[in-house]
């Protein structure tokens, strides 16, 4: 089951660079959440503040609040906990390249201590349905490398490597951005699917997709989120003169 | 009036341009026929004294012909297992520090120029280093110390391997995708496990050919071991004693009278050059096909 | 309103809002449909995760102990450093720093003496003398022909042969110096003695560089070509590094304007990457100040000055590696360490010169050069 996020007065830093301002909204649980906006706008970068991964660069700085479900990330608990928790999908596909497709998918729970091997395969093997991977490499798991498949296939292989350690929330940076179409709408397919399990928030730049696969839509603008809501709205009628002219195509 | 200037100057200019040429072909001749010349001699006047009694019989008395290096190559191969033993790990611990913990610091600056720095310091002044460190200093509760040993030797050669090793594994580590490194982390990897099991596997071919070469360059060092190890011409494999080793047996063979030890110096420079050809050719190998099989 | 409805349609054609609206309660979830699993394991995997813990201490150990390799670098340097001092005290408080100019007279002969252990009379001036001579009588000789080979293999070589002929390079520089040594007393200096002195003491005698009264081959020159050889491979390699590095703008432009090869070598290349050259053959003289075997095995090892060339020599290295392990006195050990120290010193601003300019090259910015 996932869990809702509430963010509350988040600013991000990269060094003297303002990159978020000010942001405040709640993200429900058990739905996908979409967040939309031009190149640069800031959207990468508060995802990476919901797993803490924005703190990995040596000049970056956060305040506010960060709660998902009742724990305060930047408080409550450390950043490797929390990322256990909050499961990351790159714009790039990156399985490890020195694994075979079954240790990528483990990687995980083995890197972490996790040693019961009969339930590894389980849980790899119901990982890989769940990304809809499994058909096509069931009689290779342990065969081939991760970074022998294709682009699609490789982005779900992580996709399944990150649900196999179980997360409440899972981030999606842009995961089909560097696809092409048809791998595009089989990932789309598996949000669709994913989302009553997990609370999805996925940052896109095509705006289609974020109509075909979120409920709730945050539209972003120069690190400020200009507006939230839910998605029909958004893209129907939206409050906000900027988010309408970003949806008509007047500018990014 | 310009016109014959323009055409002397245009034929200077060409012949000026080909007298380089011919220099620069010149030049490659002169350098590749002596390392030719030396390879080719090598092999033939080593391959001829090379026998099996080479690889199992210490050396004749003096004035006795026959007789191997059967204890100089053992006697290296102990000297250098000591040595790995310091430098690999010591090493690989560096390059680490330098790529994942240290970079952009001022600190990993300053290691990584000291490493660079060190590595062109003579070998003999790290001999004497150590000489006065472990074989002149006699401390009553470490046995090694107080005189010749094999375990000087291996330590002085060991101390030469670590700044090697450690900027090669520097430079294979950086060479690691920062999206591996992210991947990990995002999985809530503690980050020392990502180093390891990620960072660093991806990247060890790469250090492991960088700890081979680091290996083959002090597999062929004399200066250090002249008063270390001093060199035996018995088997030994004490390494608390004197110990044989292949380049210092060379060494002292070559400048002997004995035409019978010139023969074995001979046979054991060309054992020597067979292994560091393989390391350099295996070295050469693993790097074309490429370091990160499969990363992107 | 309908007026903004048909906007957004016309430009966003492909919006289809297929899922309902928000719902207050998340629908049951649909797992049977995706797996046939029970819910079990799910939760035990996050119970395991829950139950790791934070690995600070892990983390801060590891970290520390990696921090540590890194500082042995420094530990190294100053352990040689250390001993080294410490080792020549006795010598240096005798002679201070006249240990480095000073000559002595030998009562018999009446002629200047520099090294005699018996007597204790230590001067490290023949040693300076040799390692500088044959230092440099070894750059001499084999800068124009790395350069030239360097030259040859990035600008002109067939691709085809460029890759053999670094393969080669390498292996050159690979070769222990004591085999080096093992080739040079057996076919270099015969070669000299047979062949090149007495060619260079009759055309060049004139000079006083050259004389004939010693007639071993083994001496100053020998030792400078072998170090020339020994040297050539880094001075080749750093000088092709810093010349592939030049972008090929540089030099189409200087075709572009009617240059011929060597013309766009010169002004195109050579010229950007003179520092990066100059780097590169103080690196190799840090290389032929230290080494050590092969100039012990054909230097002739007699601690003399002498002007000719072909005359027996020592240098600062060489002296060590033979003298040390069986020196008489304390004195003489000494002074030996102090020649010993002066060379890591040496060697190292040397080398240290050579890495910034190298530095300067690969990381600075690359076009100051005019």
């Amino acid at each position: 089951m996932g869990v809702g996020i509430e963010v509350t007065n988040l600013n991000a830093w990269y060094g003297t660079n303002h990159t978020l301002q000010d942001i405040n909204l709640n993200i429900p649980a058990n739905h996908a959440t979409a967040l939309i906006g031009p190149s640069g706008c800031g959207k990468s970068t508060f995802v990476r503040c919901l797993n803490r991964m924005h703190e990995t660069n040596p000049i970056a700085r956060v305040t506010g609040t960060v709660r998902i479900g009742d724990l305060d990330i930047y408080v409550d608990a450390k950043p490797v906990e929390i990322r256990r928790r909050v499961g990351m999908v790159f714009q790039r596909p990156n399985p490890f390249p020195t694994m075979s497709i079954y240790d990528n998918v483990a990687s995980g729970l083995k890197l972490n201590g996790y040693s019961n091997r009969r339930a590894l395969d389980e849980i790899v093997e119901k990982s890989l349905k769940n990304s809809a991977l499994w058909d096509e490499v069931k009689d290779d798991l342990k065969k081939k490398s991760g970074a022998s498949l294709s682009g699609g296939q490789q982005q779900r292989l992580c996709i399944a490597r990150a649900l196999a350690v179980d997360p409440e929330v899972l981030l999606m940076d842009e995961p089909a951005s560097a696809l092409d179409p048809v791998s595009t709408s089989k990932i789309e397919d598996l949000i669709f699917q994913l989302k009553s399990q997990y609370t999805i928030v996925i940052v896109t730049h095509n705006m289609q997709q974020a109509a075909r696969v979120a409920e709730k839509t945050g539209f972003f603008l120069n690190g400020r989120m200009v507006e939230f809501d839910s998605t029909h709205k958004i893209f129907t009628n939206p409050s906000d003169k900027r988010t309408e002219d970003y949806i008509t195509g007047r500018f990014g | 009036m310009n016109e014959e200037k323009f055409k002397f100057r245009s034929r200077m200019r060409a012949l000026t341009d080909n007298s380089v040429t011919a220099l620069s072909i010149l030049a490659t001749v002169i350098v590749v026929a002596p390392l030719v010349a030396i390879f080719v001699y090598l092999v033939y006047k080593g391959a001829s004294s090379l026998n099996l009694d080479f690889f199992t019989q210490i050396p004749k008395p003096v004035g006795e012909t026959g007789g191997g290096m059967a204890n100089a190559i053992w006697g290296s191969a102990l000297l250098l297992l000591l040595a790995s033993t310091i430098g690999v790990p010591v090493g690989i611990g560096g390059g680490i520090f330098l790529a994942e913990y240290g970079r952009g610091t001022k600190l990993a600056n300053a290691v990584r120029f000291t490493a660079d720095v060190l590595n062109g310091v003579p070998s003999i002044v790290m001999g004497v280093a150590v000489y006065a460190l472990i074989v002149k200093a006699h401390i009553p509760f470490l046995p090694f110390t107080g005189h010749f040993s094999g375990f000087s030797g291996g330590v002085a050669l060991g101390i030469m391997m670590i700044p090697t090793v450690c900027r090669t594994t520097e430079e294979m580590l950086l060479m690691v995708p920062h999206a591996v490194r992210e991947a990990a982390l995002g999985l809530g990897v503690p980050n020392w496990r990502s180093v390891l099991s990620i960072t660093v596997k991806t990247a060890s071919p790469g250090i492991i050919t960088g700890c081979m070469l680091a290996f083959a360059r002090v597999a062929g060092e004399t200066a250090p071991l002249i008063f270390t190890a001093l060199g035996n011409s018995f088997w030994s494999s004490n390494l608390n004693q004197p110990i044989a080793a292949l380049p210092l047996q060379i060494y002292v063979y070559a400048l002997s009278p004995y035409d019978d030890w010139h023969r074995l110096a001979w046979a054991g420079a060309l054992v020597l050059i067979v292994l560091i050809v393989l390391a350099v050719s295996l070295v050469r190998y693993v790097t074309s096909r490429g370091v990160l099989k499969g990363a992107s | 309103m309908p007026g903004s409805l048909v906007l957004v349609t016309v430009h966003v054609p492909d919006i289809r809002i297929s899922q309902p609206q928000l719902q207050p309660e998340p629908p049951i979830p649909d797992i049977q449909k995706l797996a046939g699993e029970s819910t079990s394991d799910v939760s035990a995997v996050r119970k395991f995760l829950l139950s790791r813990g934070n690995s600070s201490i892990a983390d801060a150990v590891f970290h520390w102990l990696m921090v540590l390799c890194g500082l042995s670098i420094f530990a190294i340097v100053a352990l040689i450093a250390v001993e080294l001092v410490l080792r020549s005290q006795l010598s240096w408080q005798k002679f201070g720093l006249s240990f480095f100019y000073q000559a002595f007279t030998d009562p018999e002969t009446h002629l200047p003496m520099f090294w005699d252990p018996v007597n204790e009379h230590f001067s490290a001036l023949p040693f300076v003398y040799g390692t500088l001579v044959s230092s440099f009588l070894a750059l001499l000789i084999s800068v124009p022909l790395a350069i030239g080979l360097a030259i040859f293999l990035t600008e002109m070589c067939p691709l085809a042969l460029r890759g053999p002929l670094a393969f080669l390079t390498e292996l050159l520089a690979a070769i222990p110096s004591v085999i080096y040594g093992l080739w040079a007393v057996f076919v270099l200096v015969p070669l000299l003695r047979t062949h090149v002195n007495p060619f260079l003491i009759h055309a060049f005698g004139w000079t006083g560089l050259f004389n004939d009264e010693n007639p071993t081959g083994l001496g100053f020159l020998s030792a400078g070509v072998i170090l020339a050889i020994m040297i050539l491979p880094i001075i080749s390699s750093l000088t092709r590094e810093v010349m592939t590095a030049v972008p090929y703008s540089q030099r189409e432009a200087v075709l572009a304007l009617g240059a011929t090869r060597w013309e766009m070598i010169r002004m195109g290349v050579l010229r950007n990457a003179r520092i990066g050259i100059v780097g590169g053959i103080i690196l190799g003289l840090g290389r032929a100040l230290g080494e050590t075997m092969a100039v012990a095995m054909v230097i002739g090892n007699t601690p003399e000055i002498h002007r000719s060339l072909l005359s027996n020599g020592s240098t600062m290295s060489a002296v060590i590696a033979n003298e040390y392990a069986e020196a008489v006195s304390d004195m003489h050990f000494s002074a030996l360490t102090e020649i010993g120290l002066a060379l890591f010193i040496i060697t190292i601003i040397v080398n240290a010169l050579a890495q910034l300019l190298i530095w300067m090259v690969t990381r600075g910015t690359p076009s100051q050069v005019h």
